[in-house]
Parts: structure tokens; C-alpha cells; sequence
């Protein structure tokens, strides 16, 4: 007798813990021939709301831990996910990878975890500087995380989404992402990837859904503090300025496309802090 | 609110509670849809019922007038929202607390009676009652004795609310009975009947300094032991949950429970409150929510 085969229920990624979506909706994810593949959660304001509140709460104690130990946790998801490897290869198969481009795509994404990871303890003595000032003050600037970053992921999949959760995260920032709608499998099982790579709960949370639907609450929300909008359509980002513009959040935009390596996708979620400390009698 | 009759409650006649039908009960008070305008307009109510508490060694004078002046005023760009019920502090505070809100219908509370354990000689207790009454103190919150109700001496719980209500004078008493040291909802039951029948103006839940404080279960205990007094005497007792309220949702659960067992006559902070410290800043936030269509952050809200 064939055994029952055990299909995985794609769930949110939230506060560390994976509930299903408050709203109890569901799309149906099919293959390139039309085969279903998953019932995938389609994530609600309310979901976000509650993401936010998640990262709100943990953005604090992350961005006190040291360089040292973000870097360490960083590192550690690349290793979390090469061990899974297999599994993200055939999840991007079951979305329409060739098996050649499945296995590049998961192997830029480790590597891309191992490069940020190694700009934690880096990136901060790179931007920061010692002020020349005309009077007699020690002057010096560094960069600070914002807050709490919400974000839109490129539709590509695993590379994008890590592209856009590696920088913002080793910046000390708390995020809420909306993984891509087309591609999401791969998210949530990066999700456990991170469950199990000791970063705090609520440090990185992912929803799955729509970006028309929540882009207008992503953008509006007074608690959010930036929004990365990965997408090439020109309105939506006006939108977005928009809205964000009551809070004066920072929106970045950027092609929908994974980000490149640089620690200048670190730098769009930092907040430059400068000190005038007196010297001298 | 009638003059109340001193009367000891017939223990006998007193019911036990169901413990899986009470949680359920109250479980199920949580599964209420409250549409947008029902939702602002119970927001704004809660508001009003609040008793903006602050009981902290650091408490200062400063601390304490401006959480009167937030009492008073709760939205500083909006006077329709508010003002709170009452501020709710310390008797070495209740002077500074009183000058703050003169005029202003927000009530001064001062919890008394060696608050939060009790455990101080009962003639310290009074003369605290009478000391923060005379400081300007328009209800006292008082602490019951624990220890003597744990081990059954109920009458000596009794005649102390009884003396208490005496010091109080003029003065408004809500007795605390501290249901999370109460450890079963039939002590708490007891508990309430006792305060009741001693002349309670309002039973309360919790000092707010031992876990767990109020829950929906333990507040609906103690609402159907009110009902049943007024059945009974015709007189009416006000509900006070204290401690652990401290989201806007919830806040809603417990009027939609209030409602669904006393009655809308309870709508009102003549008869319910809520002791609470961070529940203003949530509803507040709530409130703009509803007007604004935007989710709020704490950074545009005053700390106290």
C-alpha cells in the first residue's frame, strides 16, 4: 500500500513563532503545468499589524547585542542553511527552477549570509568618521539602526528574500517582510532556517500575501520606520512616499531584482548619530 | 447608592462556582464582532472609566501631576476623548494629586491599609484611611487581610472592611481582595460577598502586584456575586479589575462582559473602572486608529 503523503500547511513567520493568518485566507499555489502545490497563507493588515508589534518588541535587545554575536547568528543561518540545502533546491524546482539553477540560486544565498554576516563587526567602523569642527569639540558620527524595517522581497524567490533580510538584519534592525506571491514556498522554510539559527523571535518576520492588498498599511504604519520596496512599479513607490511621508519614514526603492552583495544596502537602514563632545579647558 | 446595611453574608447560602463553565463563560465573551463605530464609541468609554494609576516606590510629586494633567485631558488635540475617571496613587501623593485635578470631576483614589500585603496592625491601617481622606481623598482603595481569610476568619475580614468603611467617611470604598492569592474562584466569591455585605462601594480585583491579576474569569465571578447581592438587598455595587489590563482589545472583552451580565446600566464609571497604568496610551492609540485609518506607535503618545 502507498503511504499517504504528509503535505507541509505554509504558514506565517511571526515573533518567532508560525501562526496561520488571523484573516483564515488561503491561495492555491500551482506548478508551471497547472499541478497544485501548496495552499499558501494570504496574509492580512492585521497579520502585519501584529508583525510589527512582534518586531517593535524585539528590535531593542537586537540592536544592543554585540557586532560579534550578530555576526555569529548571521553566520549561523548560512550554515542552517546549507545543511537544508536539498530542500530549498526542491522547492525551487517545484516553482519552476531548472535543478542547475535551483542549486546556484541556494548557493548564492549562503554565500550572501557568510558575506553579510562578515560586515556586522565592519560596516560601522567603515561609516563612521572623526569630524574636523572649528571649535573645540571632539566630533565624531556613527551610523544606528532605524527601527523596524518593513519590506517588500523581489518576486524572485529564496535569493531575493534573503538579499533584502541579510542587511537589514545585521544593521541591528527588526523586519516584517512580505515574501514574494509568486515564489513563497522557500520563504517559509527559510523561516525555520532562522527559527533554528538563534535569532531572536520577532527579529525577522515574514508574511505571505499580496503587495497590493498591504503595501498601503506597510507604508501608512506610524510604528514603521522604513520600508524597502523592491518593485518596478513606478506608482506603487509614489504611493508609498506618500503614505510614508506622515511618519517621515525612510522609503527605499529598488529594482525587482535580488540586492547585489554591497554594505550599502546595510547603510539605507542606518541612522547617522553625530556627537559633539567637549575637549580641551 | 442606597445607605448599605452591615450584614454579615450567610456562608452557607453562598453557591460554589463551576470552574470549567465560568472560563468558558468568559472565553466566550472574547468572540464579540465589534464593528468600527460600536468599536470608537466603546474606546471612548473606556477612556472614561479609567483610574490612571501610578503605585511605585518612584513615584514624585512631578510623576504624579502629570499623570493628573493626562488623566484630565487624555488626547491634548482632542477634549471630546476623556477625561479619565480618576488618578489613583499613594497617600503621601493624594495632596499633590487632589490641587492637580480640583475641579476638573477626575476623582482622587488612594489605596490605604498598608497596601499592597496588609499585614500591618489595624489601628496603622485606619488612621492610613484617615490620613489620605483627609489629605483630599475621594475613594479608598483598600487591601483585605490575606492571611486571615485564608485561614477562615472570615468574620475578622469582615469587621475589618466594616471599620475601614467607617474611617472612609464621606469617601467612596473599594475593597481589593487580591483574587490571585485567593487561589479558587469560590474564595473569590466568598471574598466578595464578605466586602459586599460590609459595606463595599466597589469590589476590586487586584493590587496589580501579584500574578496573576485580573482575569476575565475572576472579574466575571465577582460580577454574578454583585448581581446576586442586588437581587438580594437591591442595592448596587460597583466592579473594578485591576492589574494585567493592559491592551484596548481587552479592555472591550471586559465591557461586552459587564454588559452581558449586569446590564448597560453598568456602562458607566459611576459603577465599572479599570485600574491600569499602560491601558490609556493602547486605547488612546486605538482611537486615533479608528480616526485615522493609520496604525499608531508609542513614540507619539506621552509615556505618563
Amino acid at each position: 500500500m502507498s503511504r499517504l503523503s504528509i503535505n507541509k500547511t505554509y504558514k506565517l513567520y511571526i515573533g518567532g513563532k508560525f501562526p496561520r493568518t488571523e484573516s483564515g485566507r488561503y491561495y492555491e499555489l500551482t506548478g508551471k503545468k497547472g499541478e497544485f502545490l501548496a495552499n499558501v497563507s494570504q496574509g492580512s493588515k492585521k497579520d502585519f499589524r501584529n508583525a510589527v508589534v512582534a518586531a517593535r518588541k524585539a528590535q531593542g535587545g537586537w540592536a544592543k547585542s554585540s557586532a560579534y554575536l550578530k555576526g555569529q547568528i548571521l553566520y549561523r543561518v548560512a550554515e542552517m542553511l546549507e545543511g537544508r540545502s536539498d530542500q530549498f533546491v526542491e522547492e525551487l524546482r517545484m516553482e519552476g527552477r531548472t535543478a542547475a539553477a535551483a542549486r546556484k540560486e541556494v548557493e548564492t544565498s549562503i554565500d550572501l549570509f557568510v558575506h553579510y554576516a562578515g560586515w556586522s563587526d565592519k560596516y560601522p567602523a567603515l561609516f563612521s568618521s572623526v569630524n574636523p569642527v572649528a571649535s573645540s569639540h571632539f566630533n565624531f558620527s556613527n551610523p544606528e539602526p532605524t527601527g523596524v524595517v518593513a519590506a517588500v522581497a523581489p518576486m524572485s524567490g529564496l535569493l531575493g528574500l534573503c538579499s533584502v533580510v541579510a542587511p537589514i538584519m545585521v544593521g541591528g534592525n527588526a523586519s516584517v517582510v512580505l515574501a514574494s506571491s509568486e515564489r513563497p514556498l522557500t520563504a517559509i522554510t527559510f523561516a525555520e532556517v532562522l527559527n533554528s539559527s538563534d535569532v531572536p523571535g520577532g527579529v525577522v518576520n515574514l508574511v505571505t500575501g499580496f503587495a497590493d492588498e498591504l503595501l498601503p498599511v506597510m507604508s501608512s504604519h506610524m510604528d514603521v520606520n522604513a520600508l524597502l520596496l523592491c518593485s518596478d512599479d513606478a506608482k506603487a513607490a509614489a504611493g508609498a512616499r506618500e503614505q510614508g511621508a506622515e511618519n517621515v519614514k525612510r522609503v527605499v526603492v529598488k529594482p525587482d531584482a535580488p540586492l547585489e552583495e554591497s554594505p550599502y544596502h546595510v547603510m539605507d537602514f542606518q541612522e547617522i548619530k553625530t556627537t559633539w563632545h567637549p575637549v580641551g579647558v | 447608592m442606597g445607605v448599605p446595611t452591615i450584614e454579615f453574608p450567610d456562608l452557607k447560602s453562598i453557591p460554589t462556582v463551576d470552574q470549567v463553565g465560568v472560563e468558558e463563560r468568559a472565553a466566550r465573551f472574547q468572540t464579540r464582532s465589534i464593528k468600527a463605530e460600536t468599536k470608537l464609541s466603546a474606546l471612548r468609554l473606556a477612556v472614561t472609566m479609567l483610574d490612571v494609576t501610578t503605585l511605585e516606590g518612584a513615584d514624585s510629586p512631578g510623576k504624579v501631576r502629570q499623570m493628573c494633567a493626562k488623566a484630565m485631558r487624555p488626547m491634548p488635540e482632542d477634549p471630546s476623548v476623556g477625561p479619565a475617571a480618576a488618578v489613583c496613587v499613594y497617600p503621601s501623593l493624594v495632596r499633590v494629586a487632589a490641587e492637580e485635578v480640583e475641579g476638573s470631576g477626575v476623582k482622587v483614589a488612594s489605596v490605604a491599609t498598608a497596601f499592597p500585603s496588609g499585614q500591618s496592625r489595624m489601628k496603622e491601617r485606619l488612621a492610613e484611611v484617615r490620613w489620605a481622606v483627609a489629605e483630599g481623598a475621594d475613594e479608598i482603595d483598600m487591601v483585605i487581610s490575606r492571611g486571615k481569610f485564608l485561614r477562615g476568619d472570615y468574620r475578622g475580614v469582615f469587621n475589618e472592611i466594616v471599620r475601614c468603611k467607617e474611617a472612609c467617611g464621606e469617601a467612596h470604598l473599594k475593597v481589593i481582595i487580591e483574587t490571585g492569592e485567593l487561589r479558587t474562584y469560590d474564595n473569590v466569591r466568598i471574598a466578595s460577598e464578605l466586602a459586599m455585605g460590609a459595606g463595599a462601594d466597589f469590589i476590586k480585583t487586584s493590587t496589580g502586584k501579584v500574578q496573576p491579576a485580573a482575569t476575565m474569569p475572576v472579574t466575571l465571578v465577582m460580577l454574578e456575586a454583585i448581581q446576586d447581592y442586588i437581587d438580594r438587598t437591591g442595592r448596587k455595587v460597583g466592579m473594578k479589575p485591576a492589574g494585567g489590563i493592559s491592551s484596548a482589545k481587552l479592555a472591550l472583552h471586559y465591557l461586552v462582559m459587564v454588559k452581558e451580565t449586569l446590564g448597560a446600566g453598568w456602562l458607566s464609571n459611576e459603577w465599572f473602572r479599570f485600574g491600569a497604568s499602560s491601558l490609556t496610551n493602547d486605547l488612546l492609540m486605538q482611537i486615533r486608529k479608528q480616526q485615522s485609518g493609520r496604525y499608531q506607535s508609542g513614540d507619539y503618545f506621552s509615556k505618563d
